[in-house]
């Protein structure tokens, strides 16, 4: 499989972008490799902001293609709300790809994403791959995409042996990089012919905030969680984090307790990072499935028996509240020193 | 009520997890219900739970696998738990199915149930374990061409109408759907009780009905190895990780952490 910067064949390459108001990294890394693949488009739910649109350009975007939904399908679905229902996106995907006569599909590996993906690919008869951890072609020119399975501990290779390819990517899968030359974005309407959505009604609609200063879970570089060892105090790990610029986890366990709100594991987000530091956890299946794909483990606990200690590659038997002040500390002094 | 829960045949994960000929490994000896079904199976019996007396006794859970016949694990354990009735689809044409097989499979599965009597609802954990897909749930109901409601972390059944609160990566959202409809249930959504007694002894000995593909109507060139549009070329293990340094902390651990990330350029 080979990952080249400049795509073998004339292809034309999709970019789910959902939500338009900004360009997250996990979206620019699949601008990255979709021009490694062919010529690269954007899809939209909505209209993209302007930075959206200077991003966008910067990473050799030509074409946004924003869906035009029947305004009487969304009101039906509870408004505005329904425009990110999986069966919506999907139906978009799949006129985008009509129109444009697209080989493949690039969304993201959220579980939205996932399921707009498999829905587009089954009205399309496309080829279906979820979490690809790398994407490339085989010498025939067909889509292969790498997979880390069983919590990291295989790799996969798929190849896709439809016409269309559908891929979802994790994030962490290639550095993001703009195009040698910006070009100028154009949004072209998208009319979607999309009578309902099965009767699923979107009755309310919270938006979720974002956490300000600190890199999102599942796109950061550098992660730092805490787990039962935390004992509920998350201060440590949280002053660990902003010393690295890292984003803030934790076990399942931590969740359940109450003591933060998103957990790492394989039925929680799933994250790829180049650093990951896990504090106070113990490294149950659960969890490992959900970050042993990290290149660099540091486990920090104060069980010489923990179970995560035999997957990382640096450790230390401690109290996370000593030793996180004190890393702290000393990675603050060398970055202000 | 008439609910069909769709569960699955997975390798344990605290087992040693393999891929042989490029297929995930089903050594009986480690196989086991995807505990993320158990989620499942507990939201069909809490709604069935919540039902009048005579309701609940017209009212029927029917566990659904697609598997071999060392399948009838997840079956028997999905008794323990209080279904009704268990059907396994057993084929070697579905060997090697993609999303698109497998949904396929377990639709036409429905399709034949429903030619006794109608189904409410198709339920199904979050994900397997295995392969941590999490689309054939809305793969089954684009199949039976039915609204499916995700992720569920509450779900309520009323009149007619399910209703689920769900949090997605982007928001918090209550979505509302006519039955009948397919539900995803997530591993927030209830804790799954533990089997009593009678019914682990009752379960060793209750019928699992077997259907091929042929009984289903299927067209063996759509699903298995020949209807999939993706195949697994290789699987290899990953290399063991190098040796793992430990410092035991004896006042200076957070400075090693430190310097152990700043030699390796981690920060």
């Amino acid at each position: 499989m080979t990952t080249s910067t400049q795509p073998t064949r004339n292809r034309t390459v999709l970019v789910l972008l959902d939500p338009a108001t900004e360009v997250r990294s996990g979206v620019l890394e699949l601008l990255t490799i979709a021009r490694g693949l062919g010529r690269v488009e954007a899809v939209t739910l909505e209209a993209p902001t302007v930075e959206a649109l200077a991003q966008l350009g910067a990473y050799g975007v030509e074409t946004v293609h924003q869906a035009e939904v029947p305004t009487d399908t969304l009101a039906a679905a509870g408004g505005d709300g329904a425009r990110h229902l999986p069966s919506v996106v999907a139906a978009t995907l799949a006129a985008a790809v009509r129109r444009t006569d697209a080989d493949v599909v690039l969304a993201p590996a959220t579980f939205a994403a996932k399921e707009a993906a498999a829905l587009a690919a089954h009205a399309l008869g496309a080829g279906l791959v979820i979490d690809a951890a790398a994407v490339g072609e085989d010498a025939d020119g067909r889509i292969v995409a790498g997979k880390r399975v069983f919590a990291g501990a295989w790799d996969t290779r798929c190849v896709v042996t439809a016409d269309v390819a559908v891929l979802t990517v994790r994030s962490n899968a290639v550095v993001p990089e703009p195009a040698e030359a910006s070009v100028a974005t154009e949004v072209d309407a998208l009319p979607v012919a999309l009578a309902g959505t099965a009767g699923v009604v979107v009755t309310s609609r919270e938006v979720k905030e974002r956490a300000p200063g600190r890199p999102t879970l599942e796109e950061a570089a550098v992660v730092v969680a805490g787990g039962r060892g935390t004992g509920g105090d998350f201060g440590p790990v949280e002053e660990f984090a902003d010393a690295v610029g890292a984003a803030v986890g934790a076990s399942r366990d931590a969740v359940f307790e109450g003591w933060f709100d998103r957990y790492i594991g394989q039925t929680g987000v799933t994250i790829a990072p180049r650093l990951y530091v896990g504090a106070g956890i113990s490294g149950a299946p659960h969890h490992r499935g959900g970050m042993q794909a990290a290149q660099v483990i540091v486990a920090v606990n104060s069980d010489p028996e923990a179970p995560i200690f035999e997957i990382c590659d640096f450790a230390v038997v401690g109290d996370l509240a000593d030793v996180l002040p004190q890393a702290a500390a000393a990675l603050r002094a060398r970055r202000d020193g | 009520m008439r609910i069909v829960v769709a569960v699955k045949y997975v390798p344990d994960i605290n087992a040693d997890r393999r891929f042989v000929d490029c297929r995930v490994d089903r050594d009986p000896g480690v196989g086991t219900l995807n505990e993320l079904d158990e989620n499942a199976l507990e939201a069909a019996l809490r709604i069935l739970d919540a039902l009048p007396e005579d309701e609940r006794a017209a009212s029927e859970v029917v566990a659904l696998t697609v598997a071999p016949a060392d399948g009838d694990v997840a079956l028997r354990k999905s008794f323990q738990m209080g279904v009704d009735r268990a059907v396994r689809v057993t084929d070697d044409a579905l060997a090697g199915s993609d999303y698109f097989g497998t949904a396929t499979a377990l639709a036409a599965a429905v399709h034949r149930l429903e030619a006794e009597a109608p189904v409410d609802l198709v339920i199904t954990g979050m994900a397997a374990l295995d392969g941590l897909g999490s689309v054939v749930p809305a793969l089954v109901a684009a199949e039976l061409g039915r609204p499916a409601l995700t992720l569920a972390k509450k779900v309520d059944v009323a009149d007619g109408t399910l209703t689920v609160t769900r949090e997605t990566d982007e928001a918090t959202e209550t979505l509302a759907a006519p039955l009948p409809a397919v539900l995803s249930v997530a591993d927030t959504a209830n804790t799954p009780r533990m089997p009593n007694f009678k019914l682990i002894m009752a379960a060793r000995t209750k019928q699992i009905e077997a259907w091929s593909a042929a009984d289903l109507g299927l067209d063996a060139a759509a699903v298995g190895t020949a209807g999939s549009r993706t195949e697994v070329v290789s699987a290899a293990p990953r290399p063991a990780r190098p040796e793992v340094e430990l410092v035991v902390d004896k006042g200076e651990g957070g400075t090693a952490l430190a310097e152990y990330l700043i030699r390796n350029e981690l920060v």
